[in-house]
């Protein structure tokens, strides 16, 4: 293995730029995607290598891009159609939620959908309420539907690529502030497994269990706390749906304390679905309730004033996991 | 032009096919023995049969909620289609769809839709995969009146075009938006006006002349397999029945006069008149195609009734394409 650095970005290009060469079936299309490559450069240099007739330009229409993937997706292409932020999803959704998620099943079974969805989320660039939501609880809410959240370039290439691959419909979000965070990434193609998450630090003390710019978040948080000796395990769950919930329970029985983080609001968030799971799995391991570190119940702000109490940070994190310790019925 | 014998007999063999069906799938409702909700096609006939009489089997259509013709004209199985209505394990779909998501991909049949509008962006994705692989086949986008007031068909409509897509746009306008007439829900008479503001052409045929919805078809499919983009048809139509059940007069919308005068322009006898006056047919050769299919309703019928119920172990099944790691909870097992 090479020790070859690439951006988020630059790794979700790289999956889509080698699925495209191994697979004529693939195309990509969306607003802005070709010629522009992307308004965050993510199929940057597409266009001039495959055409114009697989890295379409589209109309602003989100509910025709997302027909338009499963119209081709029906009758056998491969398409990756990009909903530039993730608040357009809201636009598209009874493509996404009563066509394209429910299909197959509709039709007993007789219908292959293996269609990527592309999009963008998360807050902390001023970009206000309507383009910079977290919503992957919604589409998580949703049978037939894949959900995917990296945190770091190598999860990035090796995720997209199994998007990509994958036969069903299939949610990839990208973090807008991780986009330009490095890593290594091998040029070789390879695949992540969807529903598989990774142990990005093991520890005994507490789980945090968090996915895309939160993981990072939590690892910074996770250094923090170990100055004081507190030794945190933390979960990188890269699929939100389907979740790797053994994966989260085998952790929580080692640490008996719990604490999930996401930038989407806390009420009805991912968040509230692992506790739930957890206390139906390994409620007899906890020490301490299962607490959720996540946004107010409120539109993202404007103000750069106002974001950064928005967003959840390393530091609330922190705070977040020693008031889990402080209610443990283990004294520590 | 004058179409052959064949294919004049083929039309209303497909006419006769949907009316048969729905007449039946009428019946069986009335006497409870069709769950769910039922849009019948009785009435629009000419529209299906026309169009589809104009495609090939690798070609594509999406559909709507009132989809059974549809179905029937691209060549749908009276067994499976019967069987699905019943909600049975043998129905196209496995009695997991019903009557609104009736389907059958290998005839091209995308799907009877239950949302409005919502297949026409579909059909356009289908009309880019057909150009993307270069075999020269096309989609159909059937769709109401109704539709083209939803933002979904705006927007298939002008990336069809913009994309110059192998796209024919067939709306069947029956002048009802379920229980509303369409003067009420739009300021424009014709559908086709639409077609403008898209840069296609578009064109009005009679919905209840099963040559003339034939023979636009033909010369839009004709366009668009040449690579001349997509068209719009707009085919005046009307639902001999309620917008679902089994009703058709004594509506609180629609006068019963105005049923009755529909009535009098019957796609399917008006054609038969035609075929008669000028020698195409014989009393006897119509007599016998009804007769025939009439024996395959009844077979049908019989199949569906006779066919196991879904087993429930098969709730779970094909909500993935692989089950892999899906259960109940939605988290992996």
């Amino acid at each position: 293995m090479t020790d070859r650095k690439l951006s988020y970005a630059g790794a979700f290009n790289e999956a889509v730029r080698q699925a495209m060469e191994a697979d004529g079936n693939v195309f990509a299309a969306g607003e802005d995607i070709g010629a522009f490559g992307g308004v965050f450069g993510t199929y940057a240099g597409l266009q001039a290598t495959f055409g114009v007739d697989r890295v379409v330009d589209t109309p602003i229409s989100e509910q025709a891009i997302v027909g338009l993937g499963i119209g081709a997706a029906v009758t056998g292409l491969r398409p990756i159609v990009d909903l530039m932020f993730m608040d357009f999803v809201c636009v598209a959704m009874d493509q996404i939620v009563n066509q394209a998620a429910k299909l197959k099943y509709m039709f007993g079974g007789s219908a292959t959908l293996p269609l990527t969805i592309t999009t963008a989320a998360g807050a902390g660039l001023s970009a206000a309420a309507q383009h910079s939501q977290s919503l992957e609880a919604l589409l998580c809410h949703i049978p037939g539907l894949k959900v995917v959240y990296p945190s770091n370039p190598y999860d990035m290439k090796g995720l997209m690529t199994a998007c990509i691959r994958e036969d069903n419909p299939t949610v990839m979000i990208k973090h807008k502030r991780l986009l330009g965070m490095n890593g290594i990434v091998p040029e070789e193609n390879y695949e992540i497994p969807l529903g598989t998450a990774h142990i990005a630090r093991s520890g005994k003390d507490v789980t945090i269990i968090a996915y895309g710019r939160m993981l990072n978040e939590s690892l910074t948080a996770a250094k923090t706390l170990a100055a004081d000796g507190i030794e945190c395990e933390v979960v990188d769950l890269r699929t939100l749906q389907p979740l790797d919930t053994a994966t989260i329970v085998a952790s929580v029985k080692q640490t008996n304390h719990v604490v999930v983080v996401h930038e989407a609001v806390r009420f009805g968030g991912l968040g509230a679905e692992i506790a739930a799971q957890i206390q139906e799995e390994a409620f007899d391991y906890l020490d301490a309730p299962v607490m959720r570190v996540a946004a107010p119940f409120s539109p993202v702000p404007f103000s750069p004033a106002l974001e950064q109490y928005y967003v959840p940070d390393a530091l609330s994190i922190a705070n977040g996991i020693r008031a889990v310790l402080e209610r443990s019925l283990v004294g520590r | 032009m004058e179409l052959t014998r064949d294919v004049q007999m083929d039309l209303h063999r497909r006419m006769v096919r949907i009316r048969l069906f729905e007449e039946a799938a009428g019946r069986l409702a009335e006497a409870a023995k069709l769950p769910g909700f039922l849009h019948l096609y009785v009435g629009e006939e000419a529209v299906a049969a026309g169009v589809c009489t104009a495609l090939n089997d690798d070609d594509h259509i999406t559909s709507t909620h009132r989809g059974h013709g549809h179905l029937v004209a691209k060549g749908g199985d009276f067994n499976r289609m019967m069987a699905e209505l019943m909600g049975k394990a043998t129905g196209y779909c496995k009695g997991k769809g019903g009557s609104m998501h009736i389907s059958d991909l290998s005839l091209g049949m995308l799907g009877a839709n239950g949302i409005v509008g919502a297949g026409t962006p579909i059909a356009v994705g289908a009309a880019f995969a057909d150009k993307y692989r270069k075999r020269g086949q096309v989609a159909v986008a059937f769709f109401g009146d109704g539709a083209t007031n939803i933002g979904a068909f705006h927007e298939a409509a002008n990336m069809a075009c913009a994309l110059h897509l192998p796209i024919v746009f067939a709306c069947e306008n029956n002048e009802y938006g379920e229980f509303t007439r369409r003067d009420r829900t739009m300021a424009i008479t014709d559908i086709v006006d639409r077609a403008v503001g898209y840069g296609m052409p578009g064109v009005i045929v009679d919905g209840m002349d099963v040559v003339a919805v034939h023979e636009a078809t033909l010369e839009a499919v004709a366009r668009a397999r040449a690579g001349g983009g997509p068209s719009l048809i707009e085919a005046k139509t009307y639902r001999f029945y309620n917008h679902h059940g089994v009703q058709n007069l004594g509506l609180k919308y629609r006068t019963d006069d105005e049923v009755a005068v529909w009535k009098q322009r019957d796609p399917i006898f008006s054609f038969e008149e035609k075929l008669i006056d000028v020698g195409t047919a014989t009393a006897a050769d119509i007599e016998q195609v009804w007769s025939a299919l009439r024996d395959d309703i009844a077979t049908a019928i019989a199949f569906a009734e006779d066919s196991p119920l879904p087993e429930p172990d098969q709730l779970l099944v094909d909500v993935y394409t692989t089950k892999a790691s899906i259960g109940m909870n939605g988290g992996a097992s």
